[in-house]
C-alpha cells in the first residue's frame, strides 16, 4: 500500500472515530448521563477550536519567518480569558439571559432586535470566514502533499483537490447529522463538542509529541536546541513594537469577534462558572500549543534544504528524521485543527443565515400563512442544513480557484482584520448605554468598507483586482487614497497600517453617530439591560395592549418548537399559573419567557416579530423605562409598582370572574339536568304506565297489540335501566368503589373493538390509524379502556360538523407516558365550552342527541380510577382529546 | 399600603452600611485582582520590546521571559479564580442577593449595586 492510500485510509478511520466519539456523547445526553459532558474541562478543550490547521502548521511558517512575532496570536486570548472578569463574564452572562444564537444575534438584540444589523454582521461574517474555511482545506491538501512528495508514484498539487473535495463532503455530513439535532441554538451540541474536545487533546499531543521529538530527537537535547536557535537566523530579538502591540490586540479583538469562537464560548456555554476554569486552562493549553514552535522552527531551518516550506516543517522534520509513524501523528494533529474549524465556524454561520436572512424572508414571502404544527421548525432546520452545505462548499470553491497561491497563507490575519470590525460596537454595546443602532452600523460600515479597500482586496496581490496604479498612486492619482498608505501613513506594515485605520475610523463613526442619533425605546432598554445585567433580572421587551389569545399564541409555538416541546412548555406554565390544561393566562411575563424561548430557536428579531403579530405592538413600560432613565426613581417605581399591582388585581378579578361565570353556568347546568333526568324519567314512565293500564283494562285485545304494547313497555324499560345505570355507574366510579378488572391487551386490538362497537370507518366516517404505532400491551382494564374509546370515537361521530367527517388517531409513546390522540376534523369546541366539556350533565351546543351528558363525565372518571388521564387538547384544527395512560400499564413494546 | 421606597427590602444604598463585611470585602478585593490581571499581563508583555534598544538580545531569552510570564499568568489567574470560586460557594454573592429578591418583589431601582 503506497502512503498515499494509507493517508486515506488514517483519515477514514479516524473520521468513523469522531462520528463514533459524537454519536456516544449525543446517546449519553439524551439518556441523562450526560453530566460530565458540561464540564468545565470540556468546555476549555473546546475553546481551543482558535487553534485551527493554520495556527497548527503556519505558526511554525510564521516562526521561521520573524521569529517570537507568532505568540502574539497566543497572547491576545491569552489576556482576554485571564481578564474574564471584564468581559467574558459579561458576554456569557447576557448571552444567557437573552438567549443569543450568535454574534450578529448579540448585536442585532442589543440594538433593539434590529435585522438590518444582524443581515450586515451575517454577510460580513460570512465574507471574512469562508477564506478561512479554504485554508483550512489548503492545509490538509499540503499535508497530504507531503506524503506523496515521499511517493514514488508522484501526485500534482491538481490531484490533491480530490482529497479537499471528500474532506469537505464529510465535514459537510458531520457538521449535519450532529449540528442540527436541535433548532435551538442554546441547546447544547453535545456531540460535536465532545468531538471537538478529543480533536483538541489530539492536536495538542501530536505537536507536543513532535516538539519532543525534534527538541531530544534531533536537537540534541535542551542546550543543544538552545544553541541551534542562537546559531540560527532567528537567534536576534527584533520585533517592531508596533506589530507586537498590533497583532496581539488584533488577535485578542479576533478571539471575542470570530463567530465560531462566539459559538464556543457564549452560545455553548451552559455555566458561567466553566470561565473560571477555562481563564487558567485555556491560557495553558496555548502556552503548551506555541513551546516547541520556536525550536521546531529553527531546527527545521538547519536541517532541511534551503527552500522548504516552513510551513509543513511540523510535517517534513518527523519525515526527515525517519519517524514516518510520527509524521502521521502530526498528520492527524493538523488534520483534527483543520475540521473542529470548519465545523463550529459552519454551525455558527448557518445558524446566523438561517436566523437572519432566510427566516425573515421566508416569513415575509408567506405572511406566516402556512399554519402547520412545526412548519417553520421544519423550514429553519432546513436552511440550517443548507446554510452549512452551502458555507462549507463555498469555502471549497474559494480553494478551488485560488488554490496554491500565496494569497491564502495572509488570509488568516486578514480574516481576523475583517471580524475585528464587530469589537467597537459589541464592547459598546456592553459597557456604554449611550450606543445606538445608527452608530453601530455606521462604525460597521466605515470598518467594512476600510477593510475591504486596505487589506482584503489588495490581499489577491497587485492588479488582480485592485489595479497596479492604484496600488501605487491612489485613486485617480490622489495619493492620500493609496490602499496600503491612507492619509499620507506611508512605510506601515500593511496589516498594521489597515487594522489601525480601519478600527478608529469604525469606532470614531461609531462613537459619534452614536452622540447625534436618538435611539428607539425597544434600543434603550435593551441597552440598559446590557450594561446593567449583573443588576437587572433579566426582562426583555415589554408586552401589553390587550390579552392575547393564548390558543394563537400555543399555535405559532407548535410551528416553531413543534407540538411536543410547545405544549409541554404551555402546560407547565399554566401549571405553575396553578390552572389545568394547556393554556396558561396569557401575562407579561409569560410572553416574554415565550420570547425568550422563540429567540433560543429563530433569533431575537424573529421571534420579535412573530410574537408581536400575534400580541399586537410592544410597548415599553413605565417600569420598563425606569430601568433606562435614572432621574426620579423613586415616585416613579412607586406608581409602576402600584400600576403593576393593579394590573394584577385586574388579572385576579377576570379569574375570579371566570370562576364565578363557571360556577353559576355549572349550577344552571345541574338545574337543567334535574330537570332533564326527570324528564327522561318521565317520559318513559308515562308510556309504561299507561300502556300497562291498557293490557289491565283491554280484554279484548288481539295478540299482536297486546305484543306491540308489551314490548314498547320492554323497550321503555330498558331506556330507564340504561341511564340509571350510567348514573350509577358514575356515582360508583366518583366514591372510588368501582372494582377494576385488569388484564392484559393490545391496544390495536382495544382500539378496534371500539371502532367496530361504533359502526366501523367508511366513507361517511373515515378512521385514520397507525396500526404499527398501536403495537403495545396493556396491563389494565380493557373494558373500561375500551368504553372511554367508544365514547370518544361516537361523540367525534355524533358532533363532527365537517362535510367529509374524519377521526385521526394517533398513538405516540414517549418517555413518560402513552398517549392516544383523537383529533376529528370538525370545527372544534370553543373556548369557554372547553372549560366545561368534562363536567357532569354537560352538552355542548343544540342537543341533536339523546344523552344525557354524562359520556365524558364517565370517560375522566375511568381515566383517573386507570391512572391516566382525558383532556382537551386545544390549537389542532378540530376537536381533539388526549388520553394519556401511565408509563407502568404497559408492560413491553412487541 | 405604604409606598415601597427606599425601605424597601433589596433597596438602595442608604441601606448599606459604609463597611462590608470581611468576605465580602475580600471577594471585591478578588474581583479588582482579576481585573487587573489582563493589565498587568499586557504590561509585562510589553516588556521586551525595551529591549531592543541597545545591543542584540537573543530570541531564545526573551522566550524564556515570555514562557515564564504565560505561566505566572496561568497560575495567577487560577489562583484569583480559585479563590472567587470558594467565596462563591461560601456564601451568597451580593448579585445573587438582589437577584433573589427581585423575584419576590418588583425590579429594584437602577444603580442600587453599590
Amino acid at each position: 500500500m503506497n502512503t498515499h492510500n494509507l493517508l486515506i485510509l488514517i483519515c477514514i478511520l479516524y473520521a468513523m472515530l469522531l462520528f463514533a466519539v459524537a454519536f456516544a456523547a449525543d446517546r449519553a445526553a439524551r439518556k441523562g448521563r450526560g453530566a460530565w459532558l458540561s464540564s468545565p474541562l470540556i468546555y476549555t478543550l473546546s475553546l481551543s477550536i482558535y487553534c485551527t490547521g493554520w495556527t497548527f502548521y503556519g505558526a511554525v511558517g510564521f516562526a521561521a519567518r520573524s521569529g517570537l512575532e507568532f505568540v502574539t496570536i497566543y497572547l491576545g486570548p491569552t489576556l482576554v480569558m485571564v481578564g474574564w472578569w471584564w468581559i467574558l463574564r459579561k458576554l456569557v452572562r447576557i448571552g444567557r439571559s437573552q438567549r443569543i444564537t450568535s454574534i450578529a444575534d448579540m448585536l442585532s438584540s442589543r440594538y433593539g432586535k434590529s435585522n438590518t444589523l444582524a443581515v450586515f454582521v451575517t454577510v460580513f461574517a460570512v465574507i471574512g470566514t469562508t477564506p478561512y474555511i479554504a485554508l483550512q482545506l489548503q492545509s490538509v491538501t499540503l499535508s497530504f502533499a507531503v506524503f506523496s512528495g515521499q511517493d514514488p508514484t508522484g501526485m500534482t498539487i491538481k490531484n490533491l483537490q480530490q482529497p479537499a473535495l471528500w474532506v469537505a463532503a464529510g465535514l459537510v455530513l458531520f457538521t449535519i447529522l450532529f449540528g442540527t439535532r436541535n433548532l435551538d441554538a442554546n441547546e447544547r451540541h453535545h456531540g460535536v463538542v465532545m468531538a471537538i474536545a478529543v480533536e483538541a487533546v489530539v492536536k495538542l499531543l501530536a505537536l507536543l509529541a513532535v516538539g519532543v521529538f525534534v527538541v531530544w530527537g534531533l536537537g540534541g537535547g535542551l542546550n543543544g536546541t538552545l544553541q541551534t536557535i542562537d546559531a540560527s537566523e532567528l537567534a536576534e530579538w527584533r520585533v517592531p513594537g508596533g506589530r507586537w502591540v498590533g497583532l496581539t490586540m488584533l488577535a485578542a479583538a479576533a478571539f471575542l469577534c470570530l463567530p465560531r469562537m462566539f459559538q464556543v464560548l457564549v452560545v455553548e456555554n451552559q455555566n458561567e462558572g466553566h470561565l473560571r476554569t477555562a481563564a487558567w486552562a485555556f491560557p495553558t493549553y496555548v502556552m503548551l500549543m506555541s513551546l516547541f514552535v520556536v525550536p521546531i522552527a529553527a531546527i527545521g531551518l538547519k536541517l532541511l534544504p534551503a527552500g522548504s516550506n516552513p510551513d509543513l516543517f511540523v510535517l517534513t522534520l518527523p519525515l526527515h528524521g525517519g519517524q514516518d509513524a510520527l509524521a502521521i501523528v502530526s498528520f492527524i494533529g493538523g488534520f483534527s485543527s483543520a475540521t473542529s474549524m470548519v465545523i463550529v465556524a459552519a454551525i455558527a454561520l448557518s445558524t446566523m443565515v438561517s436566523n437572519h436572512i432566510v427566516m425573515p424572508i421566508w416569513l415575509r414571502l408567506t405572511g406566516g400563512s402556512l399554519m402547520k404544527s412545526g412548519d417553520v421548525r421544519g423550514v429553519a432546520l432546513l436552511a440550517r442544513r443548507f446554510s452549512i452545505g452551502a458555507i462549507v462548499m463555498l469555502g471549497y470553491t474559494y480553494f478551488h480557484f485560488s488554490s496554491g497561491g500565496a494569497a491564502l497563507a495572509a488570509i488568516g490575519l486578514v480574516s481576523f482584520a475583517g471580524v475585528a470590525q464587530f469589537l467597537p460596537a459589541l464592547i459598546g454595546g456592553l459597557f456604554w448605554r449611550g450606543a445606538t443602532r445608527l452608530g453601530a452600523l455606521a462604525g460597521l460600515g466605515v470598518g467594512f468598507v476600510l477593510w475591504l479597500y486596505c487589506l482584503f482586496l489588495p490581499s489577491f496581490g497587485a492588479g488582480v483586482i485592485v489595479p497596479v496604479s492604484v496600488m501605487a498612486d491612489g485613486p485617480w492619482g490622489i495619493s492620500w487614497l493609496r490602499p496600503y498608505a491612507l492619509f499620507g501613513t506611508q512605510g506601515m506594515d500593511p496589516l498594521i497600517h489597515a487594522v489601525m485605520w480601519s478600527i478608529m475610523l469604525n469606532t470614531a463613526a461609531f462613537l459619534a453617530v452614536s452622540i447625534v442619533t436618538f435611539p428607539r425605546p425597544v434600543e434603550r432598554l435593551q441597552g440598559a439591560q446590557f450594561v446593567n445585567v449583573f443588576e437587572h433580572s433579566s426582562r426583555a421587551g415589554h408586552w401589553t395592549g390587550g390579552l392575547a389569545q393564548s390558543e394563537d399564541l400555543l399555535i405559532m409555538t407548535q410551528r416553531i418548537l413543534g407540538p411536543e416541546e410547545a405544549q409541554a412548555l404551555f402546560s407547565g406554565e399554566a401549571r405553575r399559573q396553578g390552572l389545568s390544561g394547556y393554556l396558561p393566562e396569557p401575562s407579561t411575563e409569560f410572553i416574554e419567557r415565550l420570547e425568550r424561548e422563540l429567540s433560543g430557536s429563530v433569533g431575537a428579531a424573529t421571534a420579535h416579530a412573530m410574537v408581536s403579530q400575534i400580541v399586537g405592538r410592544a410597548t415599553v413600560s413605565v417600569e420598563d423605562l425606569l430601568a433606562v432613565a435614572d432621574e426620579t426613581a423613586q415616585i416613579m417605581e412607586y406608581s409602576s409598582r402600584l400600576e403593576a399591582k393593579s394590573a394584577e388585581l385586574a388579572r385576579t378579578a377576570r379569574q375570579l370572574r371566570e370562576a364565578n361565570d363557571k360556577l353559576t353556568q355549572l349550577s344552571e347546568q345541574k338545574d337543567a339536568f334535574l330537570g332533564q333526568v326527570s324528564h327522561e324519567l318521565r317520559t318513559p314512565m308515562t308510556s309504561i304506565r299507561a300502556f300497562s293500564e291498557i293490557l289491565r283494562d283491554g280484554d279484548d285485545l288481539s295478540r299482536t297489540d297486546q305484543q306491540r304494547y308489551s314490548s314498547i313497555i320492554h323497550g321503555e324499560s330498558l331506556r330507564l335501566t340504561r341511564l340509571l345505570d350510567d348514573l350509577l355507574d358514575l356515582s360508583v366510579l366518583e366514591s372510588g368503589r368501582a372494582s377494576l378488572n385488569a388484564q392484559e391487551g393490545v391496544l390495536g386490538d382495544v382500539l378496534d373493538r371500539a371502532v367496530a362497537a361504533t359502526g366501523g370507518s367508511g366513507p361517511e366516517f373515515r378512521i385514520e390509524r397507525d396500526p404499527a404505532a398501536e403495537r403495545i400491551v396493556l396491563h389494565t382494564d380493557i373494558d373500561r379502556l375500551a368504553q372511554v374509546f367508544i365514547n370518544l370515537i361516537s361523540n367525534a361521530r355524533k358532533y363532527c360538523d365537517a362535510p367529509e367527517p374524519a377521526l385521526h388517531i394517533d398513538v405516540r409513546d414517549e418517555a413518560g407516558a402513552l398517549r392516544v390522540d383523537f383529533i376529528d376534523n370538525g370545527s372544534g369546541i370553543s373556548v369557554p365550552d372547553q372549560a366545561v366539556v368534562f363536567e357532569k350533565f354537560v352538552r355542548i351546543g343544540q342537543t341533536r342527541s339523546g344523552g344525557a351528558g354524562l359520556g365524558l363525565a364517565i370517560c375522566r372518571e375511568i381515566m383517573n380510577r386507570l391512572g391516566g388521564d382525558v383532556s382537551y387538547l386545544p390549537g389542532q384544527r378540530g376537536a381533539a382529546f388526549r388520553v394519556t395512560l401511565p408509563h407502568n400499564l404497559r408492560i413491553a413494546a412487541q | 399600603m405604604t409606598p415601597p421606597g427606599r425601605q424597601a427590602p433589596g433597596g438602595g444604598p442608604s441601606r448599606r452600611g459604609v463597611f462590608l463585611e470581611r468576605r465580602t470585602y475580600r471577594r471585591r478585593r478578588m474581583a479588582d485582582a482579576a481585573g487587573l490581571l489582563p493589565l498587568i499581563g499586557a504590561v509585562l508583555l510589553m516588556i521586551p520590546l525595551l529591549w531592543q534598544g541597545g545591543g542584540v538580545t537573543k530570541t531564545s531569552h526573551v522566550m524564556f521571559y515570555v514562557f515564564g510570564i504565560w505561566a505566572l499568568l496561568a497560575v495567577l489567574s487560577a489562583l484569583v479564580s480559585g479563590i472567587l470560586d470558594h467565596d462563591r460557594h461560601a456564601d451568597a454573592d451580593a448579585d445573587t442577593d438582589t437577584r433573589a429578591q427581585d423575584k419576590n418583589d418588583a425590579p429594584p431601582p437602577p444603580g442600587t449595586m453599590g
